[in-house]
């Protein structure tokens, strides 16, 4: 039996690395450009906003195998956090996007422990009508409190991201989301997360704090919807709370059912496909959300488990069968189940 | 395939003095479900290297013990002395974390994950990363993992299980399930082991594999096991202490010997065939 060839970790990450600044330096010149149009810009800044949505919204879902139905809450505190301190901040403006961005995340965080805790004592439809609850408490404190957030009818002047960086600022954003969760999830505390999901008296009597965990998972999925949420702001310059109502959670959620639940590259093709298409299908508006539901539905009876299930796409595992691959060769062993950062992420 | 390291590596295992007082004291635990008493007046001692047996006819309450032992029951009554320790007021975890591992009778494996993250899993607190080093790859994590991947396979081949680490652990046969689960309690560094009928669904000869598996395990880790067990060639086998339970109570103890010619045992448990031991 000859040895099975791998690529060393270092190239693995040269790989990816490469191959994610190509995108970023590509994109960021198509868009810069003005090659393309604005609506198509904006759809493209849109679809990096659903996939740190979605993708964050799986930590949750997928990995610790809770439902929350108020993931629109976490970004609605994001992107107000953000736009305020844009607003009333005077730093130089790329500092400013980044403290922006990670106050965001920080604020967001904060209200994901504040609903994690008492998670930790529901499960299922319980924990969904909760954080379904908590979704719509923080839209109505948005709408009621006019002298911070311009209540009903919103938020308006927020500093735009300039044209030239806005792909940059949110597809770094999507990218540094993506290896966040990724590494994470790959770590011991990843895997306590998904002893959780798996058996959690098991998980218990491995001596996993179960309680630490659950309020980490929603720490930390919380915290990355903030900063989608902030990429909204600084990307429409407009915020209205209408934005983040249930629907919205409901809409990131279907993207994390729709690519499989625990798979980031299938949150990130649901996000892009469910984020592109009602956009795209606007010139039949007639039949839009008939396609729309359609699609759900045929994906849910072809494929329950989502497009993906819990398959995760890498390529370094990918390069690897193919350099591996000899024709009439017998099926290889499985080769290492890790999966390099964000390798996924580029589409 | 690369040589094992032997089992334990050195540093993996605590100092464990064999003379000190026993590991494990119960005295008079008992537990109420609404107006049912479980078990009652429940005592137990197990010394610092024994395999002992808890049998008992069905619904006798041996699962029913296991559970208060690890407090995924609290307990009405009575006290756990574990290593002289009193538990009471731990959790599940923490009483994991003080040294008692656990498998199941409806085996609770991480099915969806591979068998060496199940094993991973149970090494959780071996690894001292923080979250920061996980998050950004800093050296730290990649040496800890790396650690307690060999770990894992060490553990592993205890039941040479060790080429199956890449497989998802629910597709594995039921006996390797087993196996499994006993390997990811050992991960957690326990000093006493319940094994909750770690042969049912085994064959003979897997039984008897099991047997040698179990001393195997106690005379490297030097920790206490004690298992329940229906298959009493197992039990009659390997346990240096057997305790019958039945209707919540404790109705005899004493050596393998002793027992199978204890009247009120086989008028409980064995019945009435003489002889014929497999109820």
């Amino acid at each position: 039996m000859d040895k099975v060839k791998k690529i060393p970790v270092p190239a693995r990450y040269a790989i990816n690395t490469l191959l994610l600044a190509a995108f970023l330096l590509i994109g960021n010149t198509v868009i810069a450009s003005g090659s393309v149009s604005r609506a198509q810009s904006s759809i493209v800044l849109q679809i990096g906003i659903y996939i740190i949505l979605a993708v964050s919204l799986n930590v949750v879902t997928g990995y610790l195998g809770q439902l929350p139905l108020g993931h629109a809450g976490f970004m609605a505190v994001g992107a107000y956090a953000g736009a305020i301190f844009w607003k009333s901040c005077t730093l130089p403006r790329p500092l400013a996007v980044i403290l922006g961005l990670v106050l965001a995340g920080i604020v967001a965080a904060i209200f994901g422990v504040i609903i994690g805790v008492p998670a930790l004592r529901l499960k299922g439809d319980y924990l969904a009508i909760i954080t379904l609850g908590f979704g719509e408490i923080i839209r109505v404190i948005i709408i009621n409190l006019p002298d911070i957030t311009g209540g009903t009818p919103g938020l308006s002047d927020i500093p735009k991201f300039a044209k030239s960086t806005s792909f940059l600022v949110v597809f770094l954003c999507v990218i540094i989301t993506c290896f966040a969760i990724h590494t994470l999830m790959h770590s011991r505390h990843g895997r306590a997360i998904l002893s959780i999901r798996e058996n959690e008296i098991a998980a218990e009597s491995c001596g996993i704090n179960t309680t630490y965990y659950k309020v980490m998972a929603f720490a930390f999925s919380a915290f990355f919807a903030g900063i989608a949420g902030a990429l909204y702001a600084g990307n429409q310059g407009l915020l209205v709370p209408g934005t983040f109502d249930f629907m919205q959670s409901i809409n990131i959620l279907v993207m994390v059912v729709l690519g499989g639940m625990g798979s980031m590259s299938g949150s990130i093709i649901a996000a892009t496909v469910l984020t592109a298409l009602p956009l795209m299908l606007q010139s039949f508006s007639k039949y839009r959300m008939i396609i729309y539901s359609l699609l759900l539905i045929v994906v849910m009876i072809f494929k329950p488990s989502g497009l993906m299930g819990m398959y995760d796409f890498s390529l370094s595992r990918l390069l690897e069968k193919l350099i591996n691959w000899k024709p009439g060769a017998k099926k290889k062993k499985p080769c290492d189940p890790e999966q390099p950062e964000g390798g996924a992420s580029h589409e | 395939m690369s040589k094992m390291v032997p089992i334990p590596s050195p540093g993996m295992l605590p100092e464990r003095d064999a003379d000190k007082a026993p590991i494990l004291e119960v005295r008079r635990l008992g537990i109420d479900f609404g107006g049912l008493t479980a078990v009652d007046d429940f005592n137990l001692t197990i010394g610092r290297t024994e395999i002992d047996g808890l049998i008992g006819p069905n619904g006798a309450g041996k699962t029913t013990v296991f559970n208060l032992l690890t407090k995924v029951y609290q307990p009405t009554r009575g006290t756990i002395l574990l290593d002289g320790k009193d538990t009471a007021g731990m959790n599940t975890q923490q009483i994991n974390r003080a040294g008692i591992a656990r498998t199941f009778q409806n085996i609770r494996l991480f099915r969806n994950l591979t068998v060496e993250e199940n094993v991973l899993i149970g090494l959780h607190h071996e690894m001292d990363y923080r979250s920061v080093s996980a998050l950004l790859r800093l050296p730290d994590y990649w040496r800890a993992e790396r650690i307690a991947k060999n770990r894992a396979a060490e553990l592993l081949s205890i039941f040479d299980m060790q080429d199956l680490r890449y497989a998802q652990a629910g597709s594995l046969p039921y006996g390797a399930q087993r196996r499994l689960e006993i390997v990811r309690a050992l991960a957690t560094n326990p000093s006493l082991l319940l094994l909750d009928e770690p042969a049912a669904g085994m064959n003979p000869s897997e039984t008897a594999e099991l047997m040698e598996n179990i001393r195997k395990i106690r005379d490297t880790f030097e920790i206490a096991i004690m298992l329940i067990e229906h298959d009493m060639n197992l039990v009659m086998g390997i346990c240096e202490g057997i305790a019958v339970l039945n209707y919540g109570r404790i109705i005899a103890r004493g050596t393998p010997d002793e027992i199978s010619h204890n009247p009120a045992v086989i008028e409980a448990y064995l019945g009435k065939k003489d002889g014929e031991p497999n109820a």
